[in-house]
């Protein structure tokens, strides 16, 4: 590499480096880079002085400004909170059926309650509501522990079947699994079972009606009542309504009295606050047909 | 400075130690200064650690690349905390080796999953997630009930995580693979010192709902039960600061 080659045209250095007989002139950088450059030297001077910037061991310069991430949520968190306060105050003050019969109030709570829905409910009850396998549907008239508005709200407050100490609790046995009832029990007491919401039965299965009935008495009816509609005081779901949570067909329900069901629903009290948890009463009970 | 340049230009040695020395600038005052500076990680004396079911279930969330879809990092932006909750603190993931915070969310955080669901739900979502949420474009895991968990390395395991620092006891260390087995089996003899070890807001339930056998179904679902419950230092710090709506 030669030191020192000029280029013959304009008098000017070259780098000494040629490409297919291309060679580079050797020249400084041009003024306005240097300006540039100069300038982001200018503003960081300042920016240290006015932003958190420079380590000092265990601590750091401050800054003048006083920038703090979490200062500045939580004035977010206190402007957004201001902006709905006027309806969040009357929302959390007022009965739930006053709240129902204003029009005005209730599309507001619909609005925050469809997305405090669709965060929090939606995985399990369908972003509908309408439920799926396993998980109870909101939108029909059947309702596991009460469908009126304190019922609804304790419980989402305290949940069923969670280590909360006020939790809901309900448990359905595992009549075959744990050696309760026979097989063949088994099989009469679903078709009795089935008979209750006048399902369509097939002759073998009408056969076992009658013997079934006896086994429910003597088995189910703690909990699900003489007359099979259940009861809310312990969760036991109404077998004569035609609304089925882990399915209504013969398959299903055997599965359900042979191992026994005992779904959960978290508890939300220290997920949610109290007003989150009444908009998403409001928007469960507005959900739903009346009970 | 033309002529520096011309002469630094020149000796290669020279020239490379320059350019060491200008790039590990923003290292040392960026990264170097988190070490010394006494809020970086905040305190968090509550703070239990991960008991080797959870870990192991950690190991199977790496393995299965769950962090390229979802984070484990609540920022301090309102609409993060209105939808998941509290920000996440550096404390909560002190005894992550790797952190999981992620960069990208193609599903939802997962920072405060924990307790939020059911473990019946967990359960059914990983094994096929569009049973539970038909919108989702998650993959299925569906050999998670299917494969025995490994235990045998468990106590090995946390050997290593006490090396860097992670304060886990002889007694962890030597009852890892049982501890374990235990933590999945509510009505067994162990489950008692498990709890005893890990301390009493340790959760000990049949994950899977199949007290019989432990699968990496039970370590997948006990972390993610886990996230965010490991200590309440986040709630106890930003009910502080924040008014919640």
């Amino acid at each position: 590499m030669a030191v020192e080659e000029r280029d013959a045209h304009t008098g000017y250095l070259t780098t000494g480096h040629e490409w297919n007989g291309i060679t580079e002139l050797n020249r400084p950088v041009p003024k306005i880079i240097w300006l540039f450059l100069l300038s982001t030297f200018l503003f960081a001077l300042v920016w240290w002085v006015l932003m958190p910037a420079w380590p000092l061991g265990a601590t750091y310069t401050r800054g003048l400004l006083g920038v703090d991430q979490r200062a500045r949520l939580a004035d977010d968190m206190a402007s957004a909170a201001a902006a709905r306060a006027d309806w969040m105050a009357e929302i959390e003050s007022k009965p739930v059926e006053a709240i129902r019969a204003d029009p005005d109030l209730m599309r507001l709570a619909r609005e925050s309650g469809r997305t405090l829905f669709a965060d929090n409910c939606g995985v399990c009850h369908g972003v509908t509501g309408a439920g799926g396998p396993g998980y109870p549907s909101l939108v029909d008239t059947a309702w596991l522990w009460g469908g009126d508005a304190q019922s609804v709200a304790e419980t989402i407050r305290v949940g069923i079947n969670t280590g909360h100490p006020e939790s809901r609790l309900s448990q359905m046995l595992a009549f075959g699994r744990d050696g309760i009832l026979e097989r063949q029990a088994l099989s009469d007491v679903v078709s009795y079972v089935r008979s209750l919401s006048n399902a369509p039965l097939a002759p073998a299965e009408q056969a076992g009606v009658a013997a079934g009935a006896t086994i429910f008495a003597d088995n189910c009816t703690a909990c699900h009542g003489e007359d099979g509609r259940g009861s809310q005081d312990v969760g036991a779901p109404d077998l004569t309504d035609g609304f089925w949570i882990y399915g209504g067909d013969r398959r299903s329900i055997l599965a359900s009295v042979d191992r026994g069901r005992q779904g959960e629903m978290p508890s939300w009290e220290t997920r949610l606050s109290p007003v989150q948890r009444k908009l998403l009463t409001l928007y469960v009970l507005d959900l739903g047909a009346p009970q | 400075m033309f002529k520096t340049h011309y002469r630094l230009e020149r000796h290669s040695i020279g020239f490379a130690l320059a350019i060491i020395a200008v790039a590990s600038i923003g290292g040392l005052v960026e990264i170097a200064p988190l070490f010394t500076i006494d809020e970086t990680v905040e305190a968090a004396p509550d703070m239990r650690v991960y008991t080797p079911l959870e870990l192991a279930g950690r190991n199977i969330y790496i393995r299965e690349g769950c962090y390229a879809c979802h984070s484990q990092m609540i920022r301090t932006l309102q609409d993060e905390v209105d939808r998941y909750g509290p920000y996440s603190l550096a404390a909560e993931s002190q005894y992550d080796h790797p952190m999981l915070w992620g960069s990208k969310r193609t599903g939802p955080d997962l920072a405060r999953i924990g307790g939020k669901y059911s473990d019946q739900w967990h359960v059914a979502h990983l094994d096929d997630p569009r049973a539970v949420v038909p919108e989702s474009v998650m993959p299925a895991y569906t050999w998670l009930l299917d494969t025995e968990l490994r235990t045998d390395d468990l106590g090995d395991q946390l050997r290593a995580l006490r090396r860097v620092g992670v304060p886990y006891t002889d007694a962890m260390i030597d009852n890892a693979a049982a501890d374990a087995l235990n933590q999945a089996d509510p009505d067994g003899a162990g489950a008692a010192a498990v709890g005893e070890r890990y301390g009493e807001a340790t959760t000990i339930r049949a994950f899977d709902g199949d007290r019989g056998r432990l699968t990496e179904m039970d370590a997948l679902v006990a972390y993610l039960q886990i996230l965010g419950r490991l200590t309440d230092a986040a709630t106890t710090q930003s009910s502080a600061t924040e008014t919640k709506p």
